[in-house]
């Protein structure tokens, strides 16, 4: 039988470099705060004990440093998962990842490769400061190359970023902070990956689809149950990657309702949603019952946290737009 | 006294404008002297054929290396045959001297994806195009060579204009935390584009922005190759050595002029005077060490000519070569985005697959 622990999302997150770091000698982890201090949500607790300074290491605070270090270190056969302290910050290394990070197989024709996995906390929520919230996705969606997972569960957290790391290409790994501790959930002891590219329903319906990610699962999931005593159906998808896009999935999910909301905290305005919108119109045309509905961020940066909760999708919002897409 | 301990502002140098010896010949027997002679001869007909090929259409943008040839070859063949060197867009002649083929790097300016395929053994990073963002690579490739208890060395190159920038200092200043196995090389051609080196810093020397990283800095004459191997073989012999007792990073400043363009699409006549490309052209690298060679009995004049030979005709194989190479299958775009090719990746192949094949690949290419 497999031994389980009961774990929040950063605790999965710490399990999963832990198991990952035990399997392979090649996996280390590099960025600021991560060694001695364990990080600074606690992703890296206990590991700079357990795997020395070698391999869980404290860099100096440039991100560009980190993530250009880690293709060097990637392109020489290691496994790194350097940590960009808040997504926020990732901007200084942004040349390093679209650059570099994203090419080095294309432009060597699979000869130099650089399998890391780039983490960072990312997303709103937490009355956190400036800088601290947004959600920048579509940036490295929008980025060939990359792969992009965001996980919305505990379980698979762990499972994603063992699957991650084990990569052949680089993932960046956007760790929702708003849900780090929000539910704990059984997860495995020993490790196991959940596949990349794979989108999971979090619950059936049969009138309308709503696909979502990360923090936004679990007002959306709110808000269907809301529904439900109205008797609208919705059934959810957590797409848990958005680069590849499960296109099968959200193709089929679609046709089985004919209408489809789109949930991110991500501004609207070249976001995720456009995206899942032109592939169901490109793909499913003739099974739409109703415009596909956008309920996201607004075109606006991200705002002091006074006002978060007014940018930020709540239940309320998705109601909202589901039952406007039900209703058309 | 080691070669390190030396004020900033006086480079290290072993022969003058004249090929006479001025200061301590590197211990190297004459054949890699020759191979010296040799492999900067070679880049030189290369540059001169390559610029003719971009003029004729023939070959896309290119960045002309003549005048750098010592210090490109000087420090590449420093290097241990298990070393590595990570390069920018212009170091042709390095990779030349560590077994990248002229086929390939002209054909990577001919736009030709077989281009950055490095030849297998050949330790040499794909050219890395944004200013100094190959930097931190070289600091993570020898942290990692470090980490695994391998005694590789990374010879890093870059040029003025990429000590301005961030990533040279968060590569070198984390090379100097860790205390890798790299050496930095700095191509000081006194121009970036055509802004001048004086505009890059107003620190004095290049190589002082070593003292700041806690490394060792030293200047070198960069178109004397005698002095560039002697400083890159310590500079090398000291990264190697972990129980040294100097950091293991290194930064070179080779002080040197490009003779031609930025590249092919560059006019320098626009900010240079031809008066200081004649002053820099007397200190051209090929005929000094020619000089110093034939002095030591060296070479000769027949010998010479051999090697103008076997040049010309390495050079006009590579361009025949080259140049009969096929353009690339179209699928290859879709190729190596992926270890897999992903199913949205195969679609837009099949889109593409759809148009050329009911109109033909002439509505594509220009004739």
């Amino acid at each position: 039988m497999t031994e389980t622990q009961n774990l929040t999302l950063v605790q999965a997150v710490r399990d999963g470099l832990y198991t990952e770091m035990r399997e392979d000698d090649d996996v280390l982890v590099l960025g600021q705060d991560v060694g001695k201090n364990g990080g600074v949500f606690r992703a890296t607790e206990g590991l700079f004990d357990e795997f020395g300074g070698d391999r869980v290491v404290d860099t100096p605070l440039a991100e560009s440093g980190i993530v250009g270090c880690a293709v060097g270190m990637a392109a020489m056969g290691l496994r790194p998962v350097p940590e960009i302290q808040f997504s926020g910050f990732m901007y200084p290394g942004f040349d390093q990842i679209v650059s570099h990070v994203a090419r080095f197989r294309a432009r060597t024709r699979g000869q130099f490769t650089v399998p890391l996995t780039l983490r960072a906390p990312y997303g709103g929520g937490i009355r956190a400061p400036e800088h601290h919230s947004e959600s920048k996705e579509a940036l490295y969606a929008h980025e060939a190359g990359l792969k992009v997972v965001i996980p919305s569960t505990p379980h698979d957290a762990k499972g994603l970023l063992a699957a991650s790391i084990r990569d052949p290409d680089p993932v960046v790994f956007l760790e929702p902070k708003l849900i780090y501790r929000a539910f704990r959930e059984q997860v495995p002891e020993e490790p196991y990956t959940v596949p990349i590219g794979e989108a999971v329903t979090r619950r059936e319906g049969d009138d309308v689809a709503v696909f979502t990610y990360g923090a936004m699962t679990r007002p959306t999931l709110e808000a269907a149950e809301t529904l439900a005593e109205e008797g609208i159906d919705c059934a959810v998808v957590d797409l848990r990657t958005v680069s590849p896009l499960d296109r099968e999935a959200i193709v089929e999910a679609f046709e089985a309702t004919g209408r489809a909301v789109v949930v991110h905290e991500a501004p609207k305005t070249g976001g995720l949603a456009g995206e899942i919108t032109a592939l169901i119109q490109e793909e499913s045309l003739l099974y739409q019952e109703a415009p596909v509905g956008r309920v996201t961020g607004f075109d606006v940066p991200y705002p002091l946290y006074a006002l978060e909760d007014y940018y930020l999708p709540t239940a309320a919002r998705i109601e909202d737009g589901i039952r406007e897409a039900v209703e058309f | 006294m080691s070669v390190f301990d030396r004020p900033y502002d006086d480079p290290v140098r072993v022969l003058d404008e004249d090929g006479a010896v001025v200061g301590e010949v590197p211990d190297v027997d004459d054949e890699t002297l020759v191979d010296i002679y040799r492999q900067m001869r070679l880049a030189r007909h290369f540059d001169a054929r390559a610029v003719s090929l971009q003029r004729q259409g023939r070959m896309g943008t290119y960045p002309p290396l003549s005048g750098q040839e010592g210090a490109q070859v000087g420090s590449a063949a420093a290097l241990g045959d298990d070393d590595w060197i990570v390069p920018s867009y212009r170091e042709h002649a390095a990779g030349f001297v560590r077994g990248r083929s002229l086929k390939r790097t002209l054909l990577y300016w001919m736009g030709h994806p077989d281009g950055n395929r490095v030849e297998d053994g050949v330790n040499v990073f794909p050219v890395a195009v944004p200013i100094a963002s190959q930097v931190p690579h070289a600091t993570g490739a020898s942290w990692a060579a470090s980490l695994r208890g391998t005694d590789e060395v990374f010879c890093c190159y870059f040029g003025d204009g990429a000590t301005s920038e961030g990533d040279f200092h968060e590569g070198v200043n984390f090379a100097g935390v860790f205390d890798t196995p790299t050496v930095f090389f700095c191509n000081n051609n006194q121009w970036a584009i055509s802004v001048p080196r004086a505009r890059q810093t107003r620190s004095a020397t290049l190589a002082q922005k070593a003292e700041a990283y806690g490394i060792d800095g030293v200047q070198v004459d960069g178109m004397d190759p005698l002095a560039v191997y002697r400083v890159t073989e310590a500079a090398v012999e000291k990264a190697r050595d972990p129980e040294a007792d100097r950091p293991r990073p290194t930064l070179i400043e080779a002080i040197q002029y490009r003779f031609g363009a930025h590249t092919t699409a560059d006019d320098p006549t626009v900010y240079r005077d031809d008066d200081e490309v004649e002053r820099w052209r007397e200190k051209d690298p090929i005929p000094r060490l020619e000089a110093y060679l034939r002095s030591e009995g060296v070479l000769d004049e027949e010998r010479v000519a051999e090697v103008e030979s076997a040049v010309e005709s390495r050079v006009a194989d590579a361009i025949a070569a080259a140049e009969s190479t096929a353009r690339p299958e179209p699928r290859e775009l879709f190729e190596h985005a992926y270890a897999e090719v992903p199913s949205e990746l195969e679609r837009q192949h099949e889109d593409l697959a759809a148009v050329r094949e009911s109109r033909g690949d002439a509505a594509f290419l220009e004739e």
